[in-house]
């Protein structure tokens, strides 16, 4: 454990939540963890990590292979058990939190996994009725109605809801993954490497779809990236796993961050590149 | 307003019909406005009619994609609708399902007689598939197996031996008990029937040409069947979903010769194994019982065993062994093949690997107690 103790970030360089530039600004807090330690036996994963999610923004969660950013995810959504800390989502701690009061937290957040987590027996629509019906107890008829409105609305085409999962392309199977994660409406969004496997244009337009249902439906979004084009062009703020901590911030202030990691991440070729183009886009 | 019941009044504006919602309209309360308009309370009976020209939503508490829909639908509204609602998120929430909704189109219906000649066509057409598929593999395993035989580093020594490990030493235990007891039923049964003619001594004829003929291989064949065949057809299948098959297959490995025939020739080498160990534990099971139920000591089954029952009654059954072994892994090996993408498919053709293995070894059975008919054994 000792060695783990000292600070590997100088405290006093971040604000609070592991932010470089303070932004709370009386904003709502979404998502809130403090000091927050994972360990696999001896494996320290995080260690006194701070994090804060703000309502109603993008924000993408970076780091290299083997930094812990799924295993982040997967504490805050409760698949871990973190060995110390608070995880606090929509003003509830989830420690200890009984089975009640966790199921009525789950209704209120959307889970995109990375490779779909479609369940292979059912069609598309079959999947996004699952919650429904379980949650929200509606009828047949309705439950088709909404089914067949959130298949269009990430942009499937309607015979695609018929289908089952091993019978979608990759794409296919990430939008019907994200209209499951949107069945109850939820305010929270977890999205596991959305665009992974994708070529540049679906993801392009995945990312686009994410950016827009997010503003139409006022969605705080919360996703784990290695594509730095996601990160670019549709992330408010971007929160980098550095030394078992988070370092949060813009792309303005995250490329002035002195860190060597960051530095070869955001400054690399395709970084570069990928700011490059924004840009042009932006111009437009 | 926090939580108010939805609700959906008609009005006039202008000469005009207006509907006004109000309340929270999320997906978890609109099941209460369900039940309300189909009592035709408070909604004026207006499910589904059509005609609205105008909804006023402006009223409207928390909203949320279902609940939008819910007011179009309950409004008989279309994508033209015009909609009041509150600026910001309402409006474009509104905007957003009013773009992607669509009615549902019924269901054409279908007469009996077209459904079920359709179904009977494509069962035909799948049986028949299947009967070329068959062909096919065992055409592919003999190949192989020709093939292996001039190259006998083809033949994969060390999988063949971790399957022998699996299918024949893990199985004694199971086999072994299981054989025990079916001679033990079956010589209480005997001595019991033919109590009666006071013949009960033949006892001792009746359990060993049951067991060395029929029941010793027949019951470790179901039990291989159950526990290896099975296991065949998940693990193949499994592979078969992780595009493991495929990517063997891209590196020139044959996944017949890598996959298919170690488990082939293991277990056809184990059967006989097996159902010799079977045939030993169900005698040993029958002489226990004539111990008990016949004043007859172990050492005198064994006796009268050698004397009166003829060693072909146990050659039959051997014989057949090799052969349920290689129809259970083929059967087991064939459907792991077929598995296609998901791990219900697994399922499915775990299942129906067992059911026909067992289908197999019973026909085949058959077939060698007529061979052994005409060859008078």
């Amino acid at each position: 454990m000792g060695e783990y103790e000292k600070e590997p970030l100088s405290p006093g360089q971040l604000q609070e939540g592991g932010q470089i530039v303070d932004h709370r600004d009386g904003q709502d807090v979404v998502i809130r963890v403090r000091g927050l330690r994972t360990q696999f036996g001896d494996q320290v994963v995080h260690d006194h990590l701070d994090f804060d999610v703000f309502r109603g923004e993008v924000c993408g969660l970076v780091g290299g292979s083997g930094s812990g950013k799924s295993v982040l995810l997967r504490t805050i959504i409760g698949l871990n058990h973190p060995r110390a800390g608070s995880i606090e989502i929509l003003g509830t701690n989830t420690r200890g939190l009984h089975s009640n009061a966790l199921l009525k937290l789950q209704r209120r957040w959307g889970v995109l996994f990375q490779d779909g987590a479609l369940f292979s027996s059912l069609t598309v629509a079959e999947n996004i009725m699952v919650p429904l019906r379980e949650h929200a107890g509606l009828d047949e008829e309705t439950l088709w109605e909404v089914a067949a409105l959130k298949v269009a609305i990430t942009g499937l085409s309607p015979d695609a809801a018929c289908k089952t999962p091993s019978e979608l392309s990759g794409g296919m199977r990430k939008r019907a993954a994200l209209a499951r994660a949107l069945a109850l409406d939820p305010e929270l969004l977890f999205l596991d490497e959305p665009t992974a496997g994708l070529d540049p244009i679906s993801a392009g337009h995945f990312d686009q779809l994410i950016r827009s249902l997010q503003k139409s439906l006022g969605l705080t979004v919360l996703m784990v990236t290695h594509d730095i084009d996601s990160l670019v062009s549709i992330c408010d703020r971007i929160a980098v796993l550095l030394d078992k901590r988070v370092v949060v911030g813009t792309m303005d202030e995250l490329l002035k961050y002195d860190h060597p990691w960051v530095k070869e991440y955001f400054h690399g070729p395709r970084g570069r590149a990928a700011r490059k183009e924004q840009m042009a886009a932006d111009g437009k | 307003m926090a939580d108010a019941e939805p609700t959906l009044r008609e009005a006039e504006r202008a000469g005009q019909p207006v509907l006004e919602a109000s309340g929270v309209w999320t997906v978890f309360s609109i099941r209460h406005v369900q039940r309300l308009a189909i009592r035709g309370e408070r909604t004026g009976g207006i499910r589904r009619a059509g005609g609205v020209s105008e909804i006023d939503a402006s009223k409207v508490g928390r909203l949320d994609t279902a609940g939008a829909l819910e007011i179009l639908t309950l409004a008989g509204a279309g994508p033209d609708t015009k909609v009041t609602a509150q600026e910001g998120a309402h409006a474009d929430l509104f905007k957003l399902v009013q773009a992607n909704m669509r009615t549902p189109e019924p269901d054409r219906p279908v007469s009996w007689l077209a459904d079920a000649l359709e179904r009977i066509g494509y069962s035909w057409a799948d049986a028949a598939l299947h009967a070329v598929n068959l062909c096919e593999f065992f055409g592919e395993v003999v190949v192989t197996l020709v093939r292996a035989i001039f190259q006998p580093r083809r033949f994969r020594i060390n999988a063949i031996v971790r399957q022998m490990f699996e299918v024949w030493l893990r199985a004694l235990t199971i086999v072994g008990i299981l054989c025990f007891l079916i001679g033990v039923v079956l010589a209480y049964q005997s001595v019991q029937q033919l109590r009666a003619f006071g013949a009960e001594t033949f006892s001792v004829e009746a359990v060993a040409i049951a067991i060395g003929r029929e029941l010793g291989v027949l019951l470790t064949a179901i039990i291989v069947a159950g526990r290896s065949g099975s296991a065949f057809t998940a693990q193949i299948g499994t592979m078969q979903v992780n595009l493991e098959v495929d990517a063997m297959r891209t590196m020139g490995l044959n996944p017949i010769e890598w996959l298919v025939l170690p488990r082939i020739m293991a277990l056809t080498l184990s059967m006989p194994l097996l159902a010799f160990w079977g045939v030993i534990a169900g005698l040993l099971g029958g002489a226990f019982a004539c111990s008990i139920y016949l004043d007859f000591t172990v050492a005198q089954f064994f006796e009268r065993l050698r004397d009166t029952v003829g060693i072909w009654n146990f050659y039959t059954g051997m014989i057949k062994a090799p052969v349920f072994g290689f129809i259970i892994a083929a059967i087991g090996c064939y459907e792991g093949l077929q598995v296609t993408g998901s791990a219900e498919s697994v399922g499915r053709l775990t299942t129906k690997s067992v059911v026909e293995s067992i289908f197999f070894v019973i026909v085949i059975d058959a077939i060698f107690s007529i061979i052994f008919l005409f060859a008078d054994v």
